[in-house]
């Protein structure tokens, strides 16, 4: 029963603050949403066992990445969007895009997930940074040190982008 | 009933990544659309756990470890090029940013 109530809650949290991400016509208050779907993800994870990707979650996802679209906004001095010209293309095609592939996901929603399958606060709690790290350290080894060089290139890229012409 | 159906984890993961999409579409700031963009990528990321959790398997786990890495890296060079495209442009509308369509 907690846990039918937990998830409701976050569950509701989370939609309620992408449907104000979707309206709101300033970044900010999208931003300070957006943080808020992350935070009610992260009770989700944690319920799913998935301990180690809720601390990440809430490390990097609502910490740093946030901050940084936060920092942004606040240099770039970005007010609320003008209303213009709407897309045809988003309008036309976009938008029935969106209600097909929703459709498709609820028809393999409902033929690849029994109702059945009852997630139980506790059942599965393998990921733990033990296991996580065991894993990503022999099984996937190789994505990991990709992943190193991703970062890397990320960079220096972020760094020549951003950097102001001074010649 | 005392637990959740796994079911109910994978429609809220469809309903925030349409919400994402629709974001996507529908707004005209260069911010929000990526905002938009990164509300995707979580709503991709609460499947992978889910199914992580119905296979009884952590590789989910390291799948959605490795999408939020992404994340973090597009993150940081997607505002970097929405710097400098509004110091070039002064703009952060994405109807003015068209230099490309005529």
């Amino acid at each position: 029963m907690v846990t039918v109530v937990i998830f409701l809650t976050f569950a509701i949290t989370a939609v309620a603050c992408a449907v104000n991400l979707v309206v709101q016509r300033h970044p900010i208050s999208a931003a300070v949403s957006l943080i808020g779907v992350m935070g009610s993800l992260a009770v989700i994870y944690l319920q799913l066992g998935a301990e180690f990707i809720a601390a990440v979650q809430v490390i990097v996802y609502a910490g740093a990445i946030m901050v940084l679209f936060v920092f942004v906004i606040l240099l770039l001095n970005a007010g609320a969007e003008r209303r213009t010209g709407h897309s045809h293309v988003a309008r036309w095609i976009g938008i029935p895009s969106l209600g097909l592939l929703l459709m498709l996901l609820g028809f393999f929603i409902r033929n690849l997930a029994p109702a059945s399958e009852i997630v139980r606060f506790g059942d599965f709690a393998e990921g733990t940074p033990k296991n996580i790290g065991r894993l990503l350290f022999t099984g996937y080894l190789l994505p990991f040190e990709i992943t190193s060089v991703l970062i890397l290139v990320a960079i220096l890229g972020a760094i020549i982008l951003a950097r102001k012409e001074t010649d | 009933m005392t637990g959740v159906p796994l079911s109910w984890y994978l429609i809220l993961s469809a309903a925030l990544f349409g919400l994402g999409v629709a974001g996507f579409l529908l707004r005209r700031n260069i911010i929000t659309v990526f905002m938009s963009i990164e509300l995707m990528l979580n709503a991709v990321n609460l499947s992978f756990v889910a199914f992580s959790y119905q296979l009884k398997q952590i590789d989910g786990h390291l799948y959605a470890f490795f999408v939020m890495v992404v994340a973090a890296a597009e993150a940081a060079v997607g505002l970097a090029i929405i710097l400098t495209v509004f110091r070039n442009r002064g703009t952060l509308q994405i109807d003015e940013i068209n230099s490309m369509k005529n």
